[in-house]
């Protein structure tokens, strides 16, 4: 095993190094301008090259693993995660360990010039070490835009289901979006509670919001209805759109004997006209 | 043995579950339902089953029997105070319970089955004048 040669040198040209990469990291067409300030940056740089440094004067460089680099690879998924919530693309993310090669390979060169044996071991293993960092860094990038998913994936499903008082004893449920099985869960739960909440007996579905009714969602639409029936519930559905009637028809789907009107009004008038109440017009105008 | 008390208001049952159902249980009151049915003529019967927290399919399935079987002996069945959670369970395990009439509480339950039973009667006055 031959002496390895790039801690030495990173230690004795960190401030070069240091410049050389900041440049080559903030030249045009690396990183768009106005997601990261150059100050930021190099502070961030800096403290990588410390942490890099340290760890590879106490340890072996080809195994990124062990212990002496833990600091280094908290670094790097640390400032990969901030980079994935910043709005930082995967490459973009990449790039900051990656541009390290530049500046590092050509230091390297200046100093091993005379022996081409030990320039081309120092590079390779170089390059091993800066590729391994910046697959880490890849891998956290992609964690943390995982998280970030997940977490508005929950938070959707929590918005989507509103459930609103139409009438005393009149419910209404806007539905925007798909309905996979997830969020029928989540709609059969509210709507039950409230209708618990609120002594209600008839609930009106709109489905104005929904793209396409196909025999899954369907499925799941009758689904909360029988649910809702269980309770002493009755459901209307409305908002059907002329093209989703098409659909429902040309599937086959039977919706059973669910009352259904082509929007909102129609279906709170018959909710209203089923309690035993009506709206009309008054005699006196309010002025 | 434990059993679950049938009550008698004019012509409908009562029957309030307040215990969690096992098999056993659900067996037993059934029998004592027709047999109450039988022997005092009832028109309607009313499950309250708004203390009952689980539902299994045997429980989900003894439900929907109980109304088939009363239907036969003349009697109207509703089921009330179902929970969110038990419906939601009982829809899940394919036991929509097609033919069981539901109310949210004992009041609203109550006008459901006279409603019923009298436009049952109104039936019988027409078929009488036609024929």
């Amino acid at each position: 095993m031959t002496d390895n040669r790039l801690p030495a040198i990173v230690k004795e040209f960190q401030s070069d190094i240091l410049a050389e990469w900041v440049k080559e990291q903030t030249q045009p067409g690396a990183i768009r301008p106005g997601l990261i300030r150059e100050s930021e940056l190099r502070s961030q740089c800096e403290e990588f090259l410390n942490l890099l440094t340290q760890a590879a004067q106490r340890g072996n460089v080809s195994d990124v693993t062990r212990s002496e680099f833990s600091a280094v690879r908290d670094m790097i998924d640390r400032t990969s995660r901030t980079r994935a919530e910043l709005g930082f693309s995967s490459a973009e993310t990449a790039l900051f360990i990656l541009s390290l090669k530049r500046p590092l390979f050509g230091r390297l060169r200046k100093q091993l010039e005379r022996d081409p044996n030990t320039l081309f071991q120092e590079v390779w293993s170089a390059t091993e070490l800066i590729d391994r960092l910046a697959l880490l860094s890849t891998e956290a990038y992609q964690r943390g835009r995982e998280t970030v998913i997940s977490r508005q994936q929950s938070e959707m499903l929590e918005l989507s289901t509103p459930v609103v008082k139409l009438w005393d004893g009149v419910l209404a449920l806007p539905l925007i979006g798909t309905l996979d099985s997830n969020r029928t869960q989540v709609v059969m739960e509210t709507l039950l509670q409230r209708v618990v909440e609120t002594g209600s007996e008839i609930v009106i579905i709109d489905i104005t919001g929904v793209p396409t009714v196909d025999t899954l969602v369907a499925q799941h639409l009758l689904k909360t209805i029988s649910a809702a029936r269980l309770m002493g519930v009755e459901c209307i559905i409305s908002g059907i759109r002329p093209q989703i009637a098409q659909t429902i028809v040309h599937l086959g789907v039977a919706l059973g004997e669910v009352t259904t009107k082509a929007n909102l009004a129609d279906a709170f008038k018959l909710a209203l006209r089923k309690r035993g109440l009506g709206i009309s017009r008054s005699n006196t105008p309010s002025a | 043995m434990e059993r679950i008390p049938i009550l008698k208001m004019g012509e409908f049952l009562l029957v309030t579950i307040q215990v969690d159902m096992h098999d056993r249980l659900a067996m037993t009151l059934q029998e004592d339902l027709m047999t109450k049915i039988a022997a005092n003529g009832a028109r309607g019967v009313l499950i309250d089953i708004s203390s009952l927290e689980m539902v299994d399919s045997f429980i989900g399935r003894m439900i929907g029997q109980t109304a088939a079987m009363s239907r036969v002996l003349d009697a109207q069945t509703v089921v009330v105070g179902m929970q969110p959670a038990v419906a939601i369970t009982l829809v899940e395990l394919g036991l929509a319970l097609e033919g069981v009439r539901t109310a949210l509480t004992v009041e609203k339950g109550m006008d459901l089955l006279r409603a019923c039973v009298e436009s049952r009667m109104e039936d019988v006055t027409d078929d009488g004048h036609e024929g």
